[in-house]
């Protein structure tokens, strides 16, 4: 008997949970874009923001309703972007694929300061206007390391590398940077200006001896292939070609500060390697 | 110690044990030698930088203006001395940010006249004729927030001010500028105060002093009948003299959330700039020089001095017989507020109050493990904000929930960041977010 | 008035190559986590000498065993996950937790036991939620708790202390089994002899006759004036640290002397305790012994000065604390009298620790010149 009542109150229960699941979910039931579902699916799924949007879920919301293409999100590669295309039936659009450069070697030729407080980039920079001399530096505490969804900024000693092949240009480094080095460039470059400051070059040189002098000289090497922010040199990205490892040598950049990725990978490495001594 | 007086005082705080006055407080404020060159920085005041007036080469006089206001929130620059400006151009300023300044080469005359003309009967004067004086000669909050002083004294008709609250709380430890002030020149204060009284038609005048400065108290009310000023006498405790504290403390009012004083129906002004005010109406002259304290347990002779804004912290230093051992710290200001500085080469600019050397070992302060919720940065914090709370949500990067939790209320006095036991840097994260939601604020107004 | 000061030649001149820059303020009280948990322990050695007579040397040894396990167990995560082992043992907070739970042990335990509970403390209570600072739990509860749940046996066996062993007493008898005391009045040797707890003893009669005129008798017997000054003086059965009330008081006040705890706590948390039992045992004297006779025994002193008052687990704003205190003081009158266990500070102390963050909340502050929001 009591076996019996048993089952009768579960199967009771039973029913009327169901029941009561079953009339909420059509009460509230919430309506989906499947177009959209299916974008969101097909995407990285970062949440990097590098599209301009809130995450990958309003970027789909956004695909769905045609205010953007593909080509927009930044991060994914081209067969997922062929395959959003596809999937939805419309362009993949344009494509600007960037990286991001941290346009620093305070590790190689600037002056150090003691600083005390939070390990983070933005609030170092309140105190006394940062822990580096010079104010357009990189501070080197990894802020931006610490928001990039790809783990492609390394602390080497005193400043940030990107690391390229890990790097898919969302961009959001650049933004929570408070010294803005960290430029967003066309992917595929190899060689870049490593300075970030449009000072004066006799005023850079007294507390950073890897600084871009602004001599110019490598524009006069490769004319074209610069552009001058006052006394900084800047590659000029809308000439046809980029610059390849090769031109370096024909920059002759008394600084040192034009190098190839690699170049400056392993100058921060060997950098660090020295300091710790 | 005069028991019957009554001694006021407000929630929270703190009382930093060994509090470093008794370095410099006996020292009567020294008048200094000239010295041959002076930076001027521009932006001296909160608000707009003025603009120079004068240009590379110029031959200027001693109180000369040298660069003008830009606007409303805006102060006068005078030269310090007389001689030549040898260059305008960027230095090495107070916030660590380089600035434009105006170097002075001294002519070793220090020549110059009075440039205003003297009231002698300010009892009488228009009070606006006392207030474009205030503009004339370059007033500014010489506590600390360098503040335009006209632009406190330029009350909205629509709001009713009723008392003129003078700050002589100095609750800073190691300073005693303001003290040795009120203690030499009491006359200045109290004269400046009823002064500041006449422009705002304000009759209620009180000077705060913290009760360790009863010599000071003493001076004061020899003249306080005279100008019809009162002083009332506050306990020693950090942060007295902020401006809503203080309010509190005197008045019993509250300075409600997001407003100023002049809500409340007060005005606070600090007596260095009462002092300059006098010199202001009754020499003629604006406001070049200034009291600081420089003091710190390796200061050779810690003491108070009258120094030309522009002096370089390097020469202060000199003036008070160098150090015993290399300095960890220079800080401008008091130890609580004051600004951490990269270089001797800064120079003192109006609000400096105090030049503070630390010692190496003590230096370095921030070193934590992780908050242990003892509670002690809720006890002393006197805007009654948990700091250590809002500390833990900004290093998590929740800034949201600290603005849920008042994090603008904080005014960065520093008392929870002194009591924390695992030296955490509560202040500095504050002040991060403090800096982000105002990003924030502005962002979204430019949309 | 107005010296001027000349510059002599001589001075030496700051180079300025040191300078540290930070963020204000540059002055701090000098007060850190070492000096507040040598304070604790400050307050913690009276109680510990107390034991020390009241129970024998054994108890030195198991507090200063508990403790070096706690240390150890510290010693070891901080290992394994790869953290800095000195400076997390160096600020003493297992020592802390150690002598802590080494209070809440009966002098008999078995040496098996502390280095588990010292895993349960360290591991279990603290450092899983991240290390000293985050744990909800105060760490030597749950170790106690996790023991007398897991072993009961050990946890329960009480020895008799100093003045409980010779005959002269006759107030002593009832605590014994009649085979214990015919030992005792014998003078044979008395390992292995147990024997109860006032509590226990009135836990087994609120089971046996509860609310019966039995009952009252008993309660009236179990608290009258020679065996309250016995309680008084910690001369009874129990945990290490929970006996003698002299030394607790004088606990509490170097712990407020020392400003390492809010005073508040204390004593709300023994005056609800005191005020709720003093109404039910007016009300019903069956149910329980009067209001002294609750203050005086169990854990209530030690747990409400050294454990309710854990910086960590308590709350962090006074009107907060006000409100934990009452919850504890309520929930353990509640467990004492109509619960299972004869004893329920440790469970309203942790219960009370895990709404720590609503209270928080709840009572958060208002901050000066607060304007509601419209």
């Amino acid at each position: 008997m009591t076996l019996y009542t048993a089952l009768i109150i579960m199967g009771l229960l039973g029913v009327v949970l169901g029941g009561v699941i079953g009339i909420f979910v059509k009460i509230f039931k919430v309506e989906k874009d499947a177009r959209a579902e299916l974008a969101l699916e097909l995407l990285p799924g970062a949440n990097c923001g590098g599209c301009g949007k809130a995450g990958c879920a309003d970027f789909a919301n956004a695909l769905a309703a045609g205010e953007a293409t593909p080509g927009n999100c930044p991060v994914s590669s081209y067969e997922q972007r062929s395959a959003i295309a596809y999937a939805l039936g419309i362009d993949a659009g344009p494509v600007e694929m960037k990286q991001a450069v941290v346009c620093c070697l305070a590790d190689l030729g600037a002056e150090e300061i003691d600083y005390n407080g939070v390990p983070d980039c933005n609030a170092a920079n309140l105190v006394a206007g940062g822990p580096t001399t010079c104010r357009y530096g990189c501070l080197g505490l990894g802020s931006c390391a610490r928001v990039c969804p790809f783990g492609a900024i390394e602390i080497i000693g005193r400043v940030a590398v990107v690391h390229p092949e890990l790097c898919t240009g969302c961009g959001k480094c650049s933004d929570v940077c408070p010294r803005h080095v960290i430029r967003m460039v066309p992917a595929g470059t190899t060689v870049h200006v490593y300075c970030n400051s449009p000072e004066k070059g006799v005023v850079k040189r007294t507390f950073c001896q890897s600084a871009c002098l602004g001599c110019r000289k490598c524009e006069r090497m490769l004319p074209g292939r610069f552009k001058f922010n006052e006394f900084l040199a800047l590659i000029n990205y809308d000439y046809p070609i980029f610059l390849q490892a090769e031109d370096v040598e024909k920059c002759g950049c008394p600084a040192g500060c034009i190098m190839t990725e690699a170049n400056r990978y392993q100058a921060a490495k060997t950098a660090s390697a020295k300091g710790a001594k | 110690m005069k028991s019957s007086r009554n001694v006021m005082t407000f929630y929270g705080g703190i009382h930093p044990n060994g509090d470093g006055k008794r370095l410099s407080c006996f020292n009567c404020i020294q008048s200094v030698p000239l010295l041959e060159k002076y930076n001027v920085i521009l932006a001296q005041n909160a608000g707009k930088a003025p603009i120079p007036v004068v240009k590379k080469g110029d031959q200027v006089k001693k109180y000369q203006l040298i660069a003008k206001a830009d606007g409303f929130v805006s102060a006068n620059l005078h030269a310090p001395t007389s001689g030549i400006v040898s260059a305008i151009g960027e230095i090495q300023g107070t916030m660590g940010i380089p600035t434009m300044a105006i170097e002075i080469t001294s002519d070793g005359e220090d020549a110059g006249s009075a440039p205003f003309e003297i009231i002698s009967d300010w009892e009488n004067a228009d009070p606006a004729l006392l207030k474009q004086r205030v503009i004339d000669a370059g007033l500014v909050g010489m506590g600390g927030a360098s503040f335009p002083t006209h632009v406190k004294l330029s009350i909205p008709p629509e709001k009713q001010v009723d008392t003129l609250i003078l700050n002589g709380a100095e609750c800073e430890p190691y300073l005693t500028a303001d003290h040795r002030l009120m203690l030499e020149f009491p006359e200045k204060v109290v004269r400046g105060a009823a002064m500041i009284g006449r422009i705002l038609n304000v009759s209620n005048i009180v000077i705060g002093v913290e009760i360790n400065k009863l010599d000071a108290v003493e001076a004061l009310e020899k003249y306080t009948a005279k100008y019809g000023v009162n002083v009332a006498v506050l306990h020693v405790r950090y942060p007295q003299g902020s401006e809503k504290q203080l309010i509190n403390a005197i008045t019993g009012r509250t300075v409600k959330s997001g407003t100023l004083p002049m809500d409340a129906g007060c005005v606070v002004q600090n007596v260095a700039t009462c002092a300059a005010l006098d010199d202001a109406v009754m020499r003629g002259i604006p406001l070049v020089e200034r009291v600081v304290t420089v003091t710190g347990e390796i200061v050779a002779k810690p003491g108070n001095f009258r120094f030309k804004i522009g002096t370089p912290a390097l020469e202060a230093v000199r003036l008070a017989g160098g150090v015993t051992a290399e300095p960890g710290k220079l800080v401008f200001g008091g130890p609580m507020m004051g600004f951490a500085q990269r270089s001797f080469k800064v120079p003192i600019g109006k609000n400096t109050s105090g030049i503070l050397l630390i010692p190496q070992e003590k230096a370095f302060n921030f070193e934590s493990s992780g908050c242990i919720r003892c509670g002690r940065c809720v006890q002393g914090c006197p805007m009654s904000l948990i700091p250590c709370l809002l500390s833990t949500a900004i290093e998590s990067g929740r800034i949201d929930l600290a603005a849920e939790n008042h994090v603008m209320d904080c005014m960065e006095c520093g008392s929870c960041a002194y009591v924390c036991p695992d030296h955490r840097p509560l202040v500095q994260n504050v002040r991060r977010a403090k800096a982000e939601l105002r990003r924030q604020l502005n962002s979204t107004k430019g949309k | 008035m107005n010296e001027t000061v000349n510059t002599p030649t001589d001075i030496k001149l700051p180079a300025g190559d040191k300078l540290v820059i930070s963020s204000s303020p540059h002055l701090s009280s000098g007060s850190s986590l070492r000096k507040i948990m040598g304070g604790v322990l400050l307050a913690l050695l009276p109680q510990i000498i107390a034991s020390t007579w009241l129970f024998g040397f054994r108890a030195l040894g198991i507090i200063i065993y508990t403790a070096l396990c706690c240390v150890a167990a510290e010693a070891l995560w901080c290992k394994l996950a790869a953290k800095d082992v000195w400076r997390n043992i160096s600020d003493c907070s297992a020592v802390v937790t150690g002598v802590l739970l080494a209070m809440c042990l009966p002098v008999s335990i078995p040496l098996y036991v502390p280095p588990i509970g010292a895993l349960l403390a360290i591991w279990l209570g603290k450092q899983i939620y991240g290390g000293i600072g985050n744990n909800p739990f105060n760490p030597a509860l749950v170790a106690r708790v996790g023991l007398l749940i897991a072993l009961p046996a050990a946890m329960t066996f009480w020895t008799p202390s100093r003045g409980m062993k010779s005959a002269e007493y006759p107030e002593i008898e009832r605590f014994y089994s009649a085979e214990a005391m015919e030992k005792i009045k014998s003078g044979a040797d008395l390992d292995g002899v147990s024997c109860a707890t006032p509590l226990g003893i009135v836990g087994t009669t609120a089971k046996i006759c509860n609310n019966s005129p039995e009952a009252e008798a008993n309660f009236a017997d179990i608290s009258g004036i020679a065996l309250q000054k016995r309680y008084f003086w910690g001369d009874r059965a129990g945990c290490l640290g929970e006996t003698c009330v002299p030394a607790l008081l004088l606990g509490f006040v170097i712990l407020v002397a020392l400003n390492l705890i809010n005073w508040c706590v204390p004593l709300m948390f023994v005056g609800t305790v005191a005020l709720l039992t003093g109404i039910i045992n007016i009300a019903f004297p069956g149910v329980t012994p009067y209001a002294i006779f609750h203050i005086f025994n169990g854990g209530l002193l030690l747990g409400a000065i050294f454990m309710a008052t854990d910086m960590v687990t308590s709350p962090i704003t006074g009107r907060g604390c006000f409100f934990f205190a009452i919850g504890c003081g309520v929930l353990t009158t509640v467990i004492r009298v109509w619960g299972n266990y004869p004893e329920g500070v440790s469970f309203a102390i942790l219960f009370m620790n895990s709404l720590v963050p609503l209270i928080d909340r709840w009572f958060s502050k208002r901050p000066f010149g607060y304007v509601p929001k419209r």
